[in-house]
């Protein structure tokens, strides 16, 4: 006797006998077809049936009978347009909001980097801190700010690399449309500087 | 069990000394007889139990970041990923396909859910009350919960109401989706 490796959804992370209760069944097949075809044949059968409603002859095979099936079924599919509904909201909610890339002059050729608005990108802020620590060989942590809400704090004057990054990783989600402030205190106060008095 | 389960309520982590290590092995394997054979598959000798003690007296035992075991009372209790890798050594009841979707939601399995035609239980005298018992489902090849009973296998069929297992562990739970780092 010797173990078993059981495939786990990279979608909904069941066994993908179960994924027809993950109210994540569309894209759950998706998953499986792409990763591991000879189970999505033997779940679904090979016939390429691209309706996801159409529950398949493996799972016909049930005791509980015409009616009960049925309603499960209904059950099954209501739980999945409220899993998509839900899906729908966040992505909206993601596409909405923004993030905040602050550049603060420490002193006169110091400067801190602030991210805010990250929260709601399922980002681990902490891990990104450590990110950007070795990236960039500086100072970097996660604090709370004015409104109470995590930022990330990186010592040192890099604005552009840091809009750069987190340009990359909210494409990498599939959330290029998602909007990035950037606000320089530097700028407003350089242009003006240059006022003969001040320098010697 | 672990319906309100966070990684806040984690207190320690410590690695698990290797005399130790052995004793909680054969632990298992006095509990789940069957194991003996794959214990060492299922935990190689050279590898590493870490525990995690957490809220409300839970401990979790992990190999490489997988959570493998717990306990919260005197028994060790297999988490799913572990039952998936060796199903055969644990007692078994099977739901029909109509509770599979209760004991997704973490509710307690109802007797008849065990005992219509597409359930099963195990032949007289099967289990006792209080037993660890993986749930399959009509149908399914993999478990999806792990539970104790609340009445002797036998009970169940014949009293055949009310709460028959008490649901401790299922797919989709807290410690299902638990990541150790
Ligand atoms: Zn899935």
């Amino acid at each position: 006797m010797s173990l078993r490796e059981v495939v786990y959804c990279g979608v909904c992370s069941y066994p993908p006998d179960y994924c027809e209760f993950s109210g994540k069944l569309k894209r759950c097949k998706v998953w499986l077809k792409e990763n591991h075809s000879e189970l999505y044949d033997k779940y679904y059968g090979s016939d390429d049936a691209e309706d996801v409603n159409a529950l398949t002859n493996k799972l016909a095979g049930s005791s509980i009978g015409e009616e009960r099936e049925g309603k499960l079924e209904k059950d099954l599919l209501k739980l999945q347009a409220k899993e998509e509904n839900r899906q729908q909201r966040e992505l909206q909610k993601k596409l909405s909001s923004k993030v905040i890339i602050k550049r603060e002059a420490r002193t006169k050729r110091k400067f801190i980097v602030a991210i805010s608005g990250l929260e709601v990108f399922e980002i681990d802020m902490k891990k990104l801190a450590k990110t950007f620590a070795s990236k960039f060989a500086t100072g970097c942590s996660v604090s709370k700010n004015a409104e109470k809400k995590e930022e990330i704090v990186i010592q040192g004057d890099v604005i552009d690399e840091v809009e750069a990054y987190i340009h990359s990783l909210l494409e990498e989600k599939g959330l290029k449309d998602v909007k990035l402030e950037i606000i320089d205190t530097k700028k407003k106060k350089k242009p003006t500087t240059t006022t003969p008095e001040n320098t010697k | 069990m672990f319906k309100k389960f966070s990684k806040e309520d984690v207190h320690s982590r410590s690695k698990v000394k290797s005399s130790i290590q052995r004793t909680l092995k054969a632990k298992l394997v006095s509990q789940y007889p069957q194991l003996e054979s794959v214990i060492d598959e299922l935990i190689p000798k050279k590898s590493q139990i870490e525990l995690i003690k957490c809220e409300d007296k839970i401990q979790l035992y992990a190999v490489d970041g997988e959570i493998l075991f717990f306990q919260k009372f005197d028994e060790l209790i297999p988490s799913l990923r572990l039952v998936h890798k060796f199903p055969e050594a644990y007692p078994t009841v099977q739901v029909d396909r109509g509770a599979i979707k209760f004991v997704l939601s973490g509710a307690n399995i109802m007797c008849p859910g065990l005992t219509s035609p597409g359930a099963k239980l195990p032949v007289s005298p099967g289990f006792e009350k209080d037993s660890i018992v993986i749930i399959n489902a009509e149908n399914k090849e993999n478990a999806l919960a792990v539970g104790k009973l609340l009445m002797s296998t036998d009970e169940i069929s014949s009293i055949n109401k009310g709460h028959g297992v008490e649901l401790i562990h299922h797919l989709g739970d807290p410690l299902w989706n638990f990541s150790v780092e």
